[in-house]
């Protein structure tokens, strides 16, 4: 059955047929069609950004804490072209989007008209697919269409170019049921006899770990409750990459903490001497592995992950399965269990007395300062002070993410939104907005530095405008921190263009959108404002003064093994020379 | 532990064969990627070639079924084995792409090529052109008193000897369709 209806009537009855309960986006020429019929319903709420990558970080924060779907809208040319640092984010870390971007009339495409960009052409390598819509007739069925492509499979962000001819145009509506999705059905059942193959490999190891990723998380809660179910009766040892904090719960017994270049000693160390790594939805990132030639050299890999191509793209496995997380490990416990739950007893418990050891080297400690605040325990004090709660973290890109992600513990899924794979700097405060978004009444904590969070602070405004409470927790060492760190470890100390000049005044520029702002840098206060922070009911902008040249460890110099790691004690004999990747 | 007997790709879902991984080796393969013949496909399947530095030798395209929309993308590419199995892999994921067959690792396979030679010359020369012309079974479709443009068809090395062949005798221009293949047998 089909209705007669608008174009841009059409986006927001798919949008509604989809579920979809807010969008972020920002109008312009190109899109009025759309905004007057966004104008005219209630079921659709949209979040008036102040511009347009901050969007789509908000949906990715959205989406990252929901496991649905997040929404953008943006007009043509430059609308679309400031999305693209998004989308690019979306994509590297497999967060599923649809963006809908305005076009100029079908009949001017080609023709240089005003605020006119190449949108398909721009967004194709930075999306998981797109659509140009040049009949209003299809318009249903494509975004029906995007919604699948964009949720299914390895997920990702997808863009939708609406021109604007076609949003005023009349067509035939369908619903999603109709739509024609049955080509793209990515295999989401792993092959049952190379599963079968792991669980022998899982029943002899003498020394297993199980490497996650942000598959898991992708995959469902359900994925992640059976990972705790495998970790817990196998008994093996478990690491997790920056995207996978969460799924195994850092207070779970077999936690080891997150691996790779500033993962912890105990988990990398693990990593480079286990005899059979189980990569789950993890894609081994080069930040991950270091030298590749010497990545776990003694172990045998394997390897499920959903995308095929992800397999054998950097470091060669044994065991491939190609399939969705989730599937796989229902069918690994099923197998395991009906073979009578075995495992190699002796040698895991000899594999976790070496680790045990591992442990001791405290990789985490730090020198403590009584006169100024260090970073660590900034986070140390807010993990205390915050643990237990409804609580979200989001963060922007550099040392204090790192921070966040060995001090901070996750207890569950979807808690943990960050930019990994593009590493985006300005990615962390307006993923907040869109965590606290879904999560009215949640703690929604963006842990910043001041020259990232400088980067999309435009953002204050929204939060004033849809009474968004998060709060801004900023790190404010008066460096560009891991740029800092490596022009000192391998640069000479030459802190080229690396220190953040001319800061605004936090307390008075959040006063002036109507915030509250809050300054500290004793430690001795520090409890009490990171208290205060908490139990306002607003948006607050906390600008903590610490440690102006802490750099972060355990480090694994880009180009190195995992077993030549810098721990802090370390650093001052490192003489440099590693690969500057 | 002791060694594993599990066969490098061994699932039978895989797409990858049991060729050497870590081989540096670099060799020629031919792929048919059967793709939805919508706006921009080709683009996208040029594109991961571009931006993932992969190599393209040769590259055919066009629409082989009208009612249903689709195209045969015909691509020579070059690379290790592991390059060439993530070529298949990107190519796979791509939305509108349907199969993605590697003729040369598929079992024999046919591959054509056609090229126009025109090759302008007088007196023996010119004979000679036509006589060999005539050795490589090419028709000739110009003709005028100084030239003749040879329409040759046959695989790529084939065309590559003819073209050497010509060179002396006054080749002046010469467009090439690049390699369409299809598998041999059913």
């Amino acid at each position: 059955m089909s209705v007669q209806m608008t174009g841009a009537e059409m986006v927001v009855q798919a949008l509604k047929d989809q579920g979809v309960d807010v969008i972020f986006g920002y109008p312009g020429g190109a899109v009025l069609p759309i905004y007057d019929a966004i104008f005219q319903q209630n079921d659709i709420r949209h979040i008036l950004v102040r511009h347009e990558q901050a969007a789509v970080h908000m949906a990715e924060g959205y989406a990252r804490s929901t496991g649905k779907p997040g929404c953008v809208l943006v007009t043509s040319g430059p609308g679309a072209t400031n999305a693209v640092t998004g989308l690019t984010d979306a994509l590297m870390d497999s967060i599923p989007l649809v963006v809908f971007s305005g076009q100029v009339p079908t009949f001017m495409i080609g023709t240089d008209g005003f605020q006119e960009a190449d949108t398909i052409g721009i967004t194709r390598p930075c999306t998981k697919h797109n659509w140009l819509v040049k009949d209003a007739d299809k318009l249903a069925e494509v975004i029906h269409q995007a919604f699948h492509v964009a949720t299914s499979g390895r997920p990702g962000p997808v863009l939708v170019d609406l021109p604007k001819d076609v949003q005023f145009a009349t067509g035939a509506y369908t619903g999603p049921k109709a739509a024609r999705v049955d080509h793209y059905k990515p295999q989401v059942k792993g092959d049952i006899e190379a599963i079968t193959k792991l669980v022998e490999l899982i029943e002899n190891a003498e020394r297993p770990i199980f490497y996650t990723g942000g598959g898991v998380i992708n995959s469902g809660t359900a994925a992640s409750q059976l990972l705790r179910e495998l970790v817990d009766a196998t008994g093996f040892p478990i690491t997790s990459t920056l995207m996978g904090l969460g799924a195994y719960p850092a207070s779970g017994k077999n936690w080891m903490g997150m691996l790779g270049m500033h993962g912890l000693y105990e988990a990398n160390l693990a990593m480079h001497g286990c005899d059979l790594m189980i990569n789950i939805g993890a894609r081994f990132d080069d930040r991950i592995t270091g030298r590749v030639s010497d990545f776990s050299p003694g172990s045998t890999k394997a390897h499920i992950d959903i995308d095929a191509s992800s397999i054998n793209k950097i470091v060669p496995v044994d065991l491939p399965i190609v399939g969705d997380v989730g599937h796989v490990l229902e069918d690994i416990l099923k197998i395991w269990k009906a073979r009578g739950r075995k495992v190699n007893k002796a040698g895991l418990a000899k594999w976790w007395g070496k680790i045990d050891e591992w442990k001791k080297v405290r990789c985490l400690a730090y020198e403590g300062s009584s006169k100024v605040i260090k970073p660590q325990y900034a986070l140390e004090r807010l993990e205390a002070l915050t643990k237990g709660r409804d609580r979200y973290i989001t963060t922007e890109v550099g040392q204090h993410q790192m921070w966040a992600a060995q001090y901070l513990g996750f207890d569950a899924p979807n808690r943990w939104m960050t930019s990994g794979g593009l590493g985006t700097m300005g990615y962390g405060f307006p993923a907040s907005i869109g965590v606290q978004v879904a999560h009215p009444d949640a703690l929604v904590i963006n842990v910043a530095g001041e020259a990232s969070w400088l980067m999309n602070m435009q953002e204050m405004g929204t939060a004033t405008q849809f009474r968004t409470p998060v709060k801004q927790f900023i790190l404010n060492n008066e460096r560009l921190g891991m740029v800092r760190q490596w022009q000192d470890l391998l640069h000479g100390g030459r802190y080229s263009q690396s220190w953040s000049e001319s800061l605004p005044d936090f307390v008075k520029l959040a006063e002036s959108f109507g915030w509250k702002g809050i300054i500290c840098s004793d430690p001795k206060d520090l409890d009490d404002a990171i208290m205060e922070m908490i139990e306002h009911d607003g948006p607050v902008l906390f600008d903590c003064l610490v440690e102006k040249h802490e750099n972060c460890f355990p480090m694994i110099p880009s180009g190195k093994p995992h077993n030549e790691m810098l721990l802090s004690a370390d650093a001052a004999a490192f003489a440099g020379g590693a690969a500057l990747v | 532990m002791a060694a594993l007997n599990i066969k490098k790709g061994s699932t039978s879902h895989s797409a990858y064969d049991l060729r050497d991984f870590h081989s540096d080796v670099e060799s020629s393969h031919t792929l048919a990627v059967i793709v939805d013949n919508e706006a921009g496909v080709l683009a996208r399947v040029i594109g991961l070639f571009s931006g993932r530095g992969y190599n393209i030798d040769s590259l055919t395209v066009a629409e082989v079924d009208h009612k249903g929309h689709r195209s045969r993308i015909t691509i020579v590419t070059r690379g290790t084995a592991a390059v060439i199995d993530q070529i298949k892999a990107q190519l796979g994921r791509i939305v509108p792409v349907h199969e993605v067959h590697d003729l040369t690792v598929e079992g024999q396979a046919v591959e054509r090529e056609l090229a126009l030679f025109k090759v302008a010359g007088t007196g023996e020369k010119r004979v000679e052109a036509l006589r060999l012309a005539d050795i490589f079974r090419a028709n000739v479709v110009d003709s005028t008193l100084e030239s003749f443009v040879f329409e040759v068809t046959g695989t790529p090395e084939k065309i590559d000897a003819f073209a050497e062949l010509m060179r002396p005798l006054g080749l002046i221009d010469v467009a090439r369709t690049g390699v369409a293949a299809l598998s041999r047998g059913v």
